[in-house]
This record gives structure tokens, sequence and C-alpha cells, in this order.
């Protein structure tokens, strides 16, 4: 079973947002979708200062086996990059809600955190996957 | 559908082996890191179920026959009892229906060792061809396979081979050349391989696979998937059939030229005269390595171009654990050039065209 920190909120397509208090959110994808994608080798980030709009694409990452979209959970203007994942690709699978996370948003709209999914929720979306 | 699934299936389970649909089998496609797979096989020795291999058992005085005529190499190479044979079985328009290993057991009986996804077909072709030359064709699903490979694959492995399969047997395996199989009964073991390392395929009956399995993983083999027997496959230069080649593409145009036997020039095989006419009009396309300049990675069928132009596309593509880079394979336009482009999601990236393979025993050395 995967882990699926209480605090953050999810999206339907794996991706996690952290809600850092200030209209600001962090980005990254669920340990449940590292899981999936396996060994990552190359995440490619969106630039700082794209705008972004709510399911754009925010970037790729790319596992041994295959090359998946990230898909931003919100809408927003990228205020900052996680630059350790170009050398280090890995640090998604090791540390997938820490070191791994992969871009920093300024929310155009907070009342879009309310569409996401809660612990909860996110949990019974990766158990009925599993089956 | 019910996927198919080895006599393994739960012994990868118990390994929390992640399971993919492989062809309508059931197979796992790593334990957890792929990469650390890879690197096992590359640097110490790992195994794999490939027991969703089919072994196919040809019985009559006329096989050799049979086979000169089936496949476009030449068993009449294969003089040694035990020897063995990489061939493709073509179709008359010259594409590949399969590519398979054939070994010389006795003067009356040769064992292929076909593709998972192609085995119904490949069976139904044999038998139709076989019947002119009174052979019979023995379908050895009976049988499960473990491939053990890397550097310390044999040493690891040859007392576990003795255990089982008997001294005799194992003290066989220890003196076998590459490309010679020994055996004895239903066990029969291979210097072969699909990883660019030495090691052994060893086909056994299945009631013993899940014990020797455990056995191995004892001596220090580690359990390896079918993500990671890719990545090794990529890495030293061996065509993946279905993706490389295909019943549209001849060999002449797969890399696998050194594999058609056109001399001597009065055996005729199936397909040969396809293949002639394809080497007269000129112009095949070439079959090549890449390497991708910077930060990605080359998948399947992206397009390859020289300037503006398309030159191809890549057949099979992916990282290199080895390299710590993207490679591939591309089957390119004849004359094309060796700085090119290809398209990732739009973008234009360099790839450096190299000579197969990108690795072998360990080390880059393209």
């Amino acid at each position: 079973m995967s882990n699926i920190p209480a605090d953050l909120m999810f999206t339907s397509s794996h991706e996690w947002v952290k809600d850092e208090g200030d209209d600001t959110v962090t980005i990254g994808i669920t340990d449940h979708a590292q899981e999936l994608l396996g060994d990552l080798v190359f995440v490619e980030l969106p630039d700082i200062g794209d705008v972004i709009e709510t399911g754009g694409e925010a970037g790729v990452v790319e596992s041994v086996k295959a090359a998946s979209d990230i898909y931003s959970p919100v809408t927003g203007e990228v205020i900052e990059i996680n630059e350790d994942l170009v050398d280090s690709p890995e640090l998604v699978n090791e540390q997938p809600y820490d070191n791994g996370w992969i871009y920093k948003i300024k929310l155009s709209n907070s009342s879009e955190m309310d569409d996401l999914l809660d612990a909860e929720a996110y949990s019974e979306l990766v158990e009925s996957e599993d089956h | 559908m019910t996927l198919q699934k080895t006599i393994l299936n739960q012994s990868h389970r118990d390994l929390n082996a992640r399971m993919v649909d492989f062809g309508n089998w059931d197979m796992p496609v790593n334990y957890g890191s792929q990469i650390e797979e890879h690197h096992a096989v590359r640097k110490d020795a790992g195994m794999f179920d490939v027991s969703h291999m089919q072994a196919v058992d040809l019985h009559g005085y006329k096989t050799r026959d049979f086979l000169r005529y089936l496949l476009a190499n030449d068993v009449a190479k294969l003089k040694t009892e035990g020897k063995a044979l990489y061939s493709c079985m073509l179709n008359q328009d010259g594409g590949v229906i399969d590519d398979l290993i054939v070994y010389f057991m006795q003067e009356d009986w040769f064992r292929l060792v076909v593709n998972a996804g192609t085995a119904e077909k490949d069976i139904a072709w044999l038998k139709q061809h076989a019947g002119s030359y009174d052979v019979e064709v023995r379908v050895r699903d009976d049988l499960a396979m473990i491939a053990v490979q890397g550097p310390n694959a044999v040493s690891k492995s040859l007392p576990v081979i003795g255990q089982f399969a008997g001294k005799a047997v194992a003290d066989g395996a220890a003196e076998l050349k590459p490309f010679n199989a020994v055996s004895n009964e239903d066990w029969f073991i291979g210097r072969t391989g699909y990883t660019g390392e030495d090691g052994f395929e060893i086909l056994m009956p299945e009631s013993e696979a899940v014990s020797i399995w455990q056995v191995l993983i004892k001596a220090g083999v580690k359990p390896c998937g079918l993500g990671a027997r890719d990545t090794l496959r990529l890495e030293a230069g061996m065509n993946l059939y279905g993706s490389d080649m295909d019943e549209e593409t001849s060999p002449l145009e797969a890399g696998l030229s050194w594999t058609v036997a056109l001399e001597p020039e009065d055996r005729d095989f199936i397909g040969r005269s396809a293949l002639e006419s394809l080497k007269a009009e000129g112009n095949l396309r070439k079959f090549t390595g890449l390497i991708l300049q910077g930060r990605g990675v080359l998948r399947d069928h992206q397009k390859i171009f020289d300037g503006d132009q398309q030159v191809g596309e890549i057949t099979s593509g992916g990282f290199s654990p080895t390299l710590e880079k993207a490679i591939a394979f591309a089957r390119l336009s004849a004359g094309s050039a060796d700085k090119l482009l290809v398209d990732i999601r739009g973008k234009r990236l360099p790839v450096e065209v190299v000579k197969l393979p990108f690795a072998r025993a360990g080390k880059a050395c393209y």
C-alpha cells in the first residue's frame, strides 16, 4: 500500500498539492504514481514564470518504462522549480512528498483548492484502481 | 481474456513483483527497481523467468533438410550435438515470422526456442510445412525456462544445476562454449542469453522450476523482471521481434543480414527469392544505433529527421543504465547522415548515429 499523507490534497491523475499558506502551493506526483512508473530517469520541468491552467501540462516524468505528463492541479504562475531533479530524477522515487517535489505555483484562484481530493478520497481512488 | 501464467507466477507475487500483461502472459516487469536489476546482470548475476517462451522439438530423419528449407540461416553449420544457431523464419515475401534459436540435439532431433507472442502462428507454420518432410512437431508445454545471466551467473548457478540436474549435466554445463548446450532427459542447459552477458538458459521439467528458483535466490542470483531484460538486450544490440522486425520487414533492413545464409547458392529456403530481389533493388534502409545528446528518453516510434526531412523512426528505444544515456535502434533511409534529430513531444533534439551494440560484458563499446 502506498503512502498518502493526510495533510496533502490530490488529483485523480496522481499529483499532490501542498498548501503553503500564502497563496502558494507545492506540487509533485504521489507515491502511488512513482510506484506505477518505476525508476525515473528524466524529469522535464516547467519554466519559472510559466502560467499554467488547471489540467494543463506542467512537465513530464519519464521512467525506464514510460513517459507520463504532469497535469497542473491548479491555475497559477510557476514561481519555483526543483532543479535537483535535473541530475537526480530518482528523488521522485525515493521521497515523492519531500525532496522529490516538482514545482511551486502562485495560485490565481485559491478556491480551486476546494476541487481537489483529500487523502481519504484519494485513497479510495487508488484502491479502486488496484482492483 | 484470462492471462496465461507460468509455473513461477506465485513465486513472482511472493517477491512483490509488479506484474504486467506481456503478450497475454502475466509476467513480472520488475521486483522493485528495474535499474538495480539491470546492474545485477551487468555486474553480478540475475535471473529471468522466460517460461512463456516456447520450446518446440522437431523429430524425424529429414529434420535437417526441413530446417534448411524453413530457416534463413543454414543449419548445415550445426555439426556437433548441442550446437545452437540464431535464425529468422521468413514468409515468402522475406518478412520475418519470428526469430528463434535452433539447437542440434541428434541427427533426427532439433529443438527450437521461439517467442511467446508468436508461438501459436509459429507452430501452425511449422506444421504446415513439416508434413512433406515427415517431421513430427512436438510442443514442449511441459518445460519451464529460467535464464541466469551475468559475469557471475555460471559460477553461482553451477552448484545449483548439479544439485537438481545431476553432476553429469553440471560438469557438461561447466565446459560449454558460448552457443552450445548440454542435456539429460528433460534438463537442458544452453550457454546462451539475451543480455550480452555470460550465462545459461535452463530448460527443465515444470515441476522443478519453483524449487530451483528458490535455491538460485539463496545462491545469490537476483530475480529480474522483463523491464531489465529489455534494457539489457537493447544495450547488447539484440533485436526484439514485433518492435525491430515483423512480417512486413526483411532481416536485411533489421540489422540481421549476418543471420541470412545466401551461400550455398543452391539452398532454397522460404523467402530466399524475395531477399535476392530486395538486395538487387538496392537502397535498403539501414538499421543502426542512436544515442541522444543531452537529457530525455528515446522511445519506440519517435521520428528521426535530417534537417526538415524525416529519414526514419525508432524501432526500440529506452534509457541505458550502463551508459546513463537514452539509446535506441532506428531504421533509416539509405545514405542518411550521422548527425540527426529526434522529435520528442514536438522538440527536435540531436542524436548521434552509432554502431551496435552499445554495451557488452558490463562496459560501453559503441
